[in-house]
């Protein structure tokens, strides 16, 4: 459920590292706490993000829940295939259902993220 | 704060089934099971069923009950002379505002039952006790030896102990059929009839807030777990939450008590004057809601669509940038694939087809008015 290869926020974002690129999508735990997802919106190619900050909104038949940004940089890529079919999310978390792919401003920023053993305990005390 | 929450008969089969239950109306019920677009597609497609136990079942009986009922609801209650009818009515105050709005089902000979809101349940009551019409007084005793002394009109909150669930779709009745065994004819739209489901005994009311056909089952509160499991056993019948009801009330522009009106709107802004004849006897309202209908109304709740986004309440309604109301439902419609909702609006901005915005966070999307239904094309259309 949590890919060990993959980096994890208490936002319940995770992060792929190649290089300084990191691609963010959100976690097995929260798009099934969320319910079917029916709209994702999502930034434009380009745009800049700050880590903690909100670069989107993903929202299921009830709810909403904003996307943070665990880094600063510039997003270079856009899934734009979720506006279309963003059910996607709940399908597949980490493949097809990936958000945004982001040029890091400064990738030791990444550093505090969770590893997925770390994440899977947090999510246990949450849920 | 923290709320004692009520149970319905049905809470431990929403556990077992692993509803996510959620505090509504001040009871823990069931939001969704597998998921809240499916939940949604089986009622439009086959059959869903829905534990609405916590609403409130009034009976009201006696030589007054018709008086009484009809000088109290803005119905005209003669349009349910024949036994076994229904109607959609409201009970308003002086002002005409909406207290509640209810289903009223001439269930016998000076026997009449309401089904209201749970969330309303006391406040109905007050109301109804408070406000019989002179010459008539209302009791709920049910003991024997106080039968003597009771009024002309017995009015008798049977919210506790009956059980109430929904089957809606274009299957429902399918399923109600092969459960009620040979011979059965299903109750005519807006009609009640007594029946057996698997034995037991019930009230069939050809009722319901889906928009597809489909019955709602009054029953002992005891029964209702098993009718549950008898419906539950078909494998065309989904078990449908809280979160599914809502989506398909408003595709199809039911109104929602606490959402779409109260206390503080009036039937005729509302939308409901179909439900206040403009001929007939009075009924408390009845004055002021004729004063805002030749007045006209300032505003009026109209149909939404959002083209890009999901409109929640309270977000701000634009017309040329200038806020002009504030959404009052709001959701995603799971059979449209688009953002549905309904708001207060000046008369001048409640033409279909009107340009809107509706200002969803940080961004602002295109809208316009339309007359719902939203979804035109159902099992009962």
């Amino acid at each position: 459920m949590y890919p060990s290869d993959l980096k994890y926020d208490k936002e319940h974002e995770w992060v792929r590292m190649e290089g300084d690129v990191a691609t963010i999508g959100i976690s097995h735990f929260a798009q099934h706490q969320l319910g079917e997802v029916v709209y994702v919106d999502l930034p434009s190619e380009g745009d800049s993000v700050n880590a903690g900050e909100a670069f989107g909104e993903i929202e299921s038949v009830k709810s909403v829940s904003e996307l943070y940004s665990p880094a600063d940089g510039e997003i270079i890529k856009v899934n734009s295939a979720l506006s279309d079919a963003p059910e996607t999310v709940n399908e597949d978390p980490y493949g097809e259902g990936w958000m945004i792919q982001i040029k890091l401003a400064d990738p030791a920023q990444l550093d505090g993220l969770l590893s997925a053993e770390e994440y899977e305990a947090f999510v246990s005390e949450e849920a | 704060m923290s709320e004692v929450l009520a149970r319905t008969p049905l809470y431990e089969e929403h556990v077992a089934l692993g509803g996510r239950m959620v505090p509504f109306a001040g009871y823990e019920m069931p939001v969704q099971y597998e998921g809240i677009k499916a939940e949604h597609e089986a009622v439009r497609s086959s059959a869903g069923v829905f534990d609405v136990c916590h609403m409130s079942e009034f009976r009201v009986f006696g030589f007054g009950a018709f008086d009484y009922l009809q000088a109290l609801l803005t119905n005209d209650l003669s349009r349910i002379a024949e036994v076994g009818s229904a109607q959609y009515t409201l009970m308003c105050d002086e002002d005409g505002g909406i207290i509640d709005d209810l289903i009223v089902y001439h269930t016998g000979d000076l026997e009449y039952l309401i089904i209201a809101n749970a969330a309303n349940r006391e406040t109905d009551l007050e109301w109804m006790r408070a406000h019989c019409p002179e010459g008539v007084t209302v009791s709920g005793s049910t003991e024997p030896e106080q039968r003597a002394d009771s009024g002309i009109v017995e009015l008798v909150d049977e919210s506790d102990r009956t059980g109430l669930i929904a089957v809606q779709g274009p299957r429902a009745l399918g399923v109600i059929t092969d459960l009620a065994g040979e011979g059965f004819e299903p109750p005519r739209r807006f009609h009640i009839a007594e029946a057996r489901l698997d034995g037991t005994p019930v009230l069939l009311a050809a009722t319901g807030y889906t928009g597809e056909d489909g019955v709602e089952i009054l029953c002992h509160a005891s029964h209702a777990a098993g009718i549950w499991r008898a419906l539950l056993s078909f494998a065309e019948v989904t078990p449908c939450g809280l979160g599914a009801r809502d989506t398909l009330r408003l595709e199809m522009g039911y109104h929602l008590y606490g959402s779409d009106m109260d206390r503080g709107v009036d039937p005729i802004s509302a939308g409901l004057g179909w439900v206040v004849p403009q001929k007939g006897t009075p009924f408390i309202g009845s004055e002021a809601i004729a004063r805002i209908r030749a007045a006209g109304p300032a505003v009026r709740l109209v149909g939404i669509v959002v083209e890009d986004g999901i409109p929640r309440p309270d977000f701000p309604v634009l017309r040329d940038g200038e806020e002009v109301g504030k959404v009052a439902s709001g959701t995603f419609s799971p059979s449209l694939g688009i953002g549905i909702a309904t708001a207060y609006l000046p008369v001048s901005l409640a033409e279909p087809g009107t340009e809107l915005e509706v200002v969803i966070r940080r961004k602002t999307s295109r809208a316009r008015v339309e007359r719902p239904p939203f979804v035109k094309s159902t099992s009962l259309s």
